[in-house]
């Protein structure tokens, strides 16, 4: 059986969540990855994800999770897309009543590598709260995205959800897109959402250099300081420094 | 142990340091005072070798060493401090990592073993309490929310951490009410008035120079120095200012 006859239609640029997607990668790709995770009420659970450079890191790297938070239940997930020439982590989030969503991302990336986080959190039910912070360093010619839609049904009072955006480009033709979607049909809600995009503080470089710091380190600092925005809330230390260390390794190699 | 000679400089095109000639020896503290615009910062800049500040005639030597061939981070590794006027904010950077690192960088340079934690954290309450300064401050992130007084006291800290063999200090006294002017003079003192060290200490107040006595004063005006005395220039530029005594 074709690829062809599996999935009828692939997604193309024009379709939003896939915007600014290496759409080209996907050819013989199976998109139909979808994880499906169910949190029972009051419980918590938490994922780590990691696609780094290994054995088996393929060119393209999909992960699709399709997450339903119970009421009063609480998810983390703290991931990062530091390798493969595309690499989606894409999440889907349905919350109950009084649940809460945490989501620390990060993507580095230079070459032309495409790296992105797709998120769609629904505030099903009133009084959930949803907290999503991306941090994007790239070079070269890398690209890193997040598209984040929330929504809030209209029974959804007492919502209270955040997504937070940075990006940091460290050569002139990389790029960053930030895409919030916000669809709100409650009244009484908090959402908030930013996204901004800058360059290496240079006069924090040289007054690093004047304390006798090479650039490369002056580098690996600033944007250590940087990422760690998105792994405020972990509050594993084994684990930040892990996923700290695959972007700071990732940088130094400057692939 | 410095030797500038005949130094040009300019920004963006604007000459600013016009045929500078200046030498410090080991052991000595040189003051150098001037009117605003004259060029003191740029001076500083040039030797920490700040991008955008282009040297276009004349030499520096650093025990013996072209001070003006080395990238910034070497001249610290070198030896050489520069205390800044506008001390810069780094978030996210904790001054007790940044300093180790910076401590760390420069000894490897010289070929030295790192600091270990312990080791460095000794050495940092060592000389946080020499400047007074709260050791709580040195884990926050560097100069972040700091008020410019205690910027200034950190900017000291950082400099007995680093223990530089010259010091280059470009306006350290200003923003410091009295008490904490005493402090960061004192802090100089003992960190700085050493045989082998040397200080060129940018000021426009002589209460600085009560506490760290200069050898010599140096006037700085329109990118020269334009006249050179001892700490006695300091006295008469307080009481009679810049044009009289320019002009005497
Ligand atoms: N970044 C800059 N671009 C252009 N001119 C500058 C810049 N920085 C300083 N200058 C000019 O250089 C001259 C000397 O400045 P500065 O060295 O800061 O003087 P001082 O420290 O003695 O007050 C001034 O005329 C100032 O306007
Ligand atoms: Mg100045």
């Amino acid at each position: 059986m074709s690829e062809l006859a599996t999935h009828p239609t692939r997604p193309t640029r024009r379709d939003e969540a896939w915007r600014y997607s290496a759409v080209e990668a996907l050819e013989g790709v199976d998109l139909d990855v979808w994880r499906d995770i169910t949190i029972a009420p009051g419980e918590s659970w938490s994922e780590c994800l990691v696609i780094e450079d290994g054995a088996d890191t393929a060119a393209t790297e999909l992960r699709r999770l399709r997450i339903d938070i119970g009421a009063g239940a609480r998810c983390a997930i703290f991931a990062i897309a530091a390798a493969a020439e595309y690499a989606r982590i894409e999440i889907e989030v349905r919350m109950g009543r009084g649940a809460h969503f945490e989501m620390g991302g990060i993507t580095v990336g230079g070459r032309d590598t495409v790296r992105e986080f797709v998120t769609r959190v629904v505030h099903a039910e009133p009084e959930a709260t949803s907290n999503q912070t991306v941090r994007s360093v790239h070079w070269g010619k890398g690209t890193g995205n997040f598209l984040g839609s929330i929504d809030v049904v209209r029974d959804a009072q007492k919502t209270d959800a955040a997504q937070d955006f940075k990006g940091l480009l460290l050569d002139r033709g990389a790029s960053v897109n930030a895409v919030p979607q916000l669809e709100i049909f409650a009244d009484d809600v908090k959402c908030a959402h930013g996204a901004t995009v800058g360059q290496l503080d240079e006069t924090a470089r040289y007054y690093m250099a004047a304390r006798g710091i090479p650039p490369e380190l002056s580098r690996r600092l600033l944007v250590q300081a940087f990422i760690g925005d998105a792994l405020v809330g972990l509050s594993d230390d084994d684990t930040r420094e892990r996923l700290m260390r695959v972007a700071l390794d990732k940088l130094d190699k400057h692939l | 142990m410095l030797q500038i000679e005949n130094l040009s400089a300019e920004i963006g095109g604007t000459k600013i340091l016009d045929g500078l000639s200046l030498s410090v020896g080991a052991g000595e503290v040189h003051a150098i005072m001037g009117p605003n615009g004259a060029g003191k910062s740029t001076l500083a800049y040039v030797l920490g070798g700040r991008p955008g500040y282009e040297v276009t005639g004349g030499s520096v030597r650093f025990d013996g060493k072209d001070l003006l061939d080395m990238e910034p981070h070497e001249r610290a590794a070198a030896g050489m401090f520069l205390g800044f006027q506008y001390p810069v904010e780094i978030p996210g950077v904790s001054n007790v990592q940044f300093l180790r690192e910076a401590l760390n960088a420069q000894r490897k340079h010289r070929g030295e073993e790192p600091l270990n934690g312990g080791e460095f954290l000794k050495l940092a309450k060592e000389k946080a309490a020499l400047l007074k300064l709260d050791m709580d401050m040195l884990k926050r992130h560097v100069n972040v929310g700091f008020s410019g007084g205690e910027k200034k006291r950190a900017e000291m800290v950082q400099m007995g951490i680093l223990d530089p063999s010259f010091a280059v200090l470009d306006e350290t006294d200003s923003g410091l009410d009295i008490d904490s002017l005493r402090v960061v003079g004192d802090g100089i003192n003992a960190i700085m008035r050493q045989p082998g060290k040397g200080v060129l200490l940018i000021t426009h107040y002589q209460r600085l120079l009560q506490v760290v006595q200069p050898d010599y004063v140096h006037i700085l005006s329109q990118g020269r120095i334009a006249k050179t005395g001892s700490a006695d220039l300091a006295n008469q530029l307080e009481a009679e200012g810049y044009d009289k005594v320019m002009a005497a």
